[in-house]
């Protein structure tokens, strides 16, 4: 349920809102549904690993991927794949400390 | 403990954000620059392209359509001249907008200020240079003409039109890359980039190490090794044509004077191949009896490429060609009537004057026998994460003191530029050369090309014309001051009036020629005239090779055609090899040789003097004349104040082909006398050994596509965004001048007629966006040598199959 809750608000706000946006999706939904540190980070993670790999791959193949190749080989990455990944690895580090945030923050709360 | 691991887990969450959007040396802030929603991944374009689109811009008067060919070459149709430009700067940005910034920059000095300390060195020259003094100056003199000033602003205005819609997720690739944004354009930007020409291709000079060498060698010695005519040349006006002016009467020089200096330095190296071709064969000479015209500007190519293809279509105008972007109107192109092109003239319009302050404070310099006022201008240098930089220069009558003493001058600036003097640069003055483009775009006729020219000071530019009427002609055309012969190969006396520029050449004295009997006209950037031509540009231009070979094809050229044309531009046949292989053969010993040096010798007397991509002989030869070069000069120019700056290419080959017995072969740092013969064995058997070390044996291996290198880098110099290194033929001395990173940066040719028709070629795109399908679509056709058929359309209604998308725009 958080997994898709963060997907959703991630997704929505992908295109026309700041990028850091997606910590206070994973924030605020931890905060109110979270169960477990565990989960909550990997819900954070999962969803926003997989959105911003699909907002990338929305952009990247009608280009066919020429920029994404052109960028990799400027981070000096072997293809393009590795870029995408490390997208989606570092949008989902920030949705996921950001969900095990709201949620230790609720335990705090929690008596 | 709740609350400390809630504390943690959060500041920890928000340390990497911040984080994340910060720059750290080069990286770019990683969380903006890779998350899909602000990062790169929106410069990635859609191969899927709308056929029609509209947009509305409410500044607009009436409706512009733009029609985008197959290679997104725009053709903007509008009802009004202010639209026109007004569209003309709003899709030049839509393509091209960090390039405009970044040059902006450059030229004004302002590059410390998104990039950092590293680029203060160069922001802090052109500051001091007076590159701001001289734009404002021309801001001032354009704004005066009511045709430029209408186009300035109405291209400016278009221009923030796109600047204003730019979401920061909008921004092109480089803004995010080196984190910053796009701000307002400025009218005085238009007169950055025409001084941004200025300083590429007359901004350099040598008279720094000329008067070194004058004071180590004396006249006599420096004369004979710098004369102030080659000894071969084929000047751009033909020999024998007629001055019907009465010049006028020439200053007398002044009571010369040798500037103080020995600092240590390094060469401002002028780098063979930055040059350019053009030429007009007039109608007795082509198939269908009108006119063609051709141009390849040679200039350091770059992603993006430099010029920006455009047709500009009003009803009191419609031109296609190649246009700068930052500046409104097409630079080099063709209408129905006329056709031009430019090459670069290199007039001596850069002087130094050596000043003589009165105390250390620099209030007042010593001039006309009196003390004079200095003036000072405090220029401010923003710089990122740092303090901003206040460096004041002072200004004589002559211009700003560049450098006033040393420790103005810091480690890394141009070795060119002495200590101590005055500049006095073309670029300094009020200047308006937009109005002969806004004339030229217009132009009927011949009268009206020769009007257009009156209005352009600097660069100076050979300027080749062909007509519908039949006309051709060509004119090296700037404002040249009025010198006595030589002012200005030295470094000038600043206290002395008679080494001031005296005045100006009229402008109907510069050297001209139109329809001359030979049947066509051309320019390779070598001597403007003959020894006749009453006036002093310049004492050396660039080596005459390339104008002789295009010479001698368009002497024995008849029914040529537009291929013929293309043909030349790419031709690689080597006049120097002509004029000097035989004599160097000559000389060569063989049987002191070993067998690499044998096989060498037999690839090089079999090679037919063609620079192609598989010639081994053209690597020897590039390689053995190198050596032999230095050889020559590198023991007698040793001396570190003397730059390197050996005497011409022409020289040495006088001294090889007629002065064998010269001391100048001797190598002074050893005991032996060598002559002209040991040299030319000694760098034959350096070359081929150098060869061998680098690329084996003799053979395949040293094929000259695979030894010279030519890349097209983009202009922040990251290699993923550049062409890579790729196999050319050509050299700096061949019409197809392909060097390091220089070349043709557009070729042209025009066949004139009732119907015109164009064709050109650039080496990359009209995008600047490395991830678009246009960033270097165009850049294959042009390694292979060929042209385009450029679609010049003569009304909005025209319909062609090349158009793949309309995009209209008006105020509602």
């Amino acid at each position: 349920m958080l997994f898709l809750i963060i997907l959703i608000l991630s997704f929505a706000s992908g295109f026309f809102l700041p990028w850091w946006v997606v910590a206070i999706a994973a924030f605020s939904a931890a905060f109110f549904i979270g169960k477990t540190p565990g989960q909550a980070f990997w819900s954070g993670f999962l969803a926003v690993f997989i959105v911003w790999m699909v907002l990338a791959l929305f952009k990247s193949i009608p280009n066919d991927h020429i920029l994404a190749t052109r960028v990799a080989q400027l981070f000096q990455l072997p293809g393009w794949g590795y870029l995408l990944l490390i997208t989606g690895i570092i949008g989902g580090l920030v949705s996921g400390f950001a969900a095990l945030s709201g949620l230790l923050l609720k335990r705090a709360f929690e008596k | 403990m709740k609350f400390i691991k809630a504390f943690l887990s959060i500041a920890f969450t928000l340390i990497l954000i911040w984080a994340l959007q910060r720059k750290f040396g080069p990286v770019p802030p990683l969380g903006n620059f890779l998350s899909p929603a602000d990062g790169f991944w929106q410069n990635a374009e859609s191969k899927n392209i709308l056929p029609t689109t509209h947009l509305m811009l409410p500044e607009l008067t009436g409706r512009v359509t733009i029609k985008y060919d197959e290679n997104r070459i725009p053709h903007i149709f509008a009802e009004n001249e202010h639209d026109l430009y007004y569209a003309q700067g709003y899709v030049t940005a839509t393509e091209r907008l960090w390039q405009m910034d970044i040059q902006t920059r450059q030229a004004a000095g302002r590059l410390a200020e998104v990039v950092g300390p590293m680029a203060l060195e160069t922001d802090r020259y052109h500051r001091r240079m007076g590159m701001v003094y001289g734009a404002e100056k021309t801001l001032k003199a354009m704004m005066q003409e009511p045709a430029v000033r209408q186009m300035i602003l109405a291209y400016t205005d278009g221009i923030n039109a796109y600047i204003h819609r730019l979401h920061p997720r909008q921004y092109p690739i480089e803004f995010k890359m080196l984190d910053y944004a796009p701000e307002e354009w400025k009218p005085i930007n238009c007169a950055f980039l025409l001084k941004l020409m200025s300083e590429t291709l007359a901004g350099g000079s040598n008279e720094f190490a000329m008067t070194n060498i004058l004071r180590r060698f004396g006249a006599k010695t420096t004369n004979d090794l710098f004369p102030d005519y080659p000894m071969h040349e084929d000047p751009i006006i033909p020999v024998g044509t007629k001055w019907d002016f009465k010049p006028l009467p020439i200053p007398h020089p002044s009571a010369s004077f040798l500037g103080q200096m020995n600092d240590s330095v390094k060469r401002a190296i002028k780098e063979e191949g930055i040059g350019s071709n053009n030429w007009a064969v007039s109608g007795s000479k082509t198939a269908n009896g009108y006119p063609i015209l051709a141009n390849d500007p040679h200039l350091d190519l770059t992603f993006p490429s430099i010029w920006y293809q455009i047709q500009l279509s009003a009803p009191s105008v419609n031109v296609y060609g190649v246009s700068l972007p930052g500046a409104p109107c097409v630079i080099l192109g063709f209408n129905n009537n006329i056709s031009w092109g430019i090459t670069n003239v290199d007039a001596d319009v850069l002087d130094w004057y050596q000043v003589k302050f009165k105390d250390n404070k620099k209030d007042e310099y010593w001039y006309n026998n009196q003390w004079n006022k200095t003036n000072r201008r405090v220029e401010v240098i923003n710089i990122r994460g740092q303090e901003p930089l206040y460096d004041t220069v002072i200004y004589t009558h002559h211009g700003p003191v560049v450098y006033e003493d040393k420790t103005k001058k810091a480690a890394g600036s141009h070795d060119f530029v002495p200590v101590g003097d005055a500049l006095r640069w073309i670029a300094h003055d009020e200047s308006d050369e937009l109005m002969t483009m806004y004339i030229l775009n217009r132009g009927k006729n011949y009268a009206d090309y020769r009007k257009a020219l009156t209005y352009f000071n600097a660069p100076a530019s050979n300027f080749v014309f062909a007509s519908k009427d039949n006309d051709i002609a060509i004119t090296p055309n700037g404002k040249y001051p009025l010198k006595y012969k030589d002012q200005g190969k030295y470094i000038l006396d600043g206290t002395d009036p008679a080494d001031d520029w005296h005045g100006w050449i009229p402008f109907d004295q510069n050297p001209t020629v139109k329809n001359p009997p030979r049947g066509f006209v051309s320019s390779a950037n070598q001597s403007s005239t003959d020894p006749t031509y009453p006036y002093y540009i310049n004492w050396s231009f660039a080596p005459y090779e390339r104008g002789k070979r295009i010479n001698d094809r368009l002497t024995a050229m008849q029914k040529a055609t537009v291929d013929s044309m293309r043909i030349l531009q790419t031709d690689t046949y080597s006049i120097r090899a002509q004029d000097i292989l035989p004599t160097m053969l000559k000389y060569v010993d063989a049987s002191k040789l070993n067998q690499d040096q044998l096989a060498a010798l037999n690839m090089i007397k079999t090679w037919d003097k063609d620079f192609t991509v598989n010639s081994t002989g053209a690597t020897i030869l590039g390689t053995w004349w190198a050596q032999l070069y230095k050889m020559i000069w590198s023991d007698d120019f040793a001396d570190k104040s003397l730059q390197n700056n050996y005497p011409s290419v022409d020289r040495t080959e006088q001294l090889l082909l007629k002065e064998p017995n010269s001391k100048w072969f001797d190598d002074i740092r050893t005991p032996a006398k060598e002559t002209c013969a040991d040299i030319v064995n000694q760098s034959f058997k350096a070359a081929v050994d150098d060869l061998s070390k680098k690329y084996g044996k003799p053979g395949k291996g040293w094929r000259w596509g695979l030894v010279k290198k030519m890349e097209i880098r983009h202009l922040t110099g990251q290699e993923a965004f550049s062409s890579g290194n790729f196999e050319s033929g050509g050299t700096g001395s061949t019409v197809n001048a392909l060097t390091g990173g220089h070349g043709p940066s557009w070729r042209m040719v025009v066949q004139m007629g009732p119907t015109v028709q164009g064709y050109g070629i650039l080496p990359g795109g009209e995008s600047g966006n490395p991830g678009s399908f246009f960033y270097d679509d165009m850049l294959k056709t042009w390694q292979k040598g060929e042209l385009k058929e450029l679609l010049f359309l003569q009304s909005t209604d025209e319909m062609s199959d090349r158009i793949k998308t309309t995009l209209t725009i008006g105020s509602k």
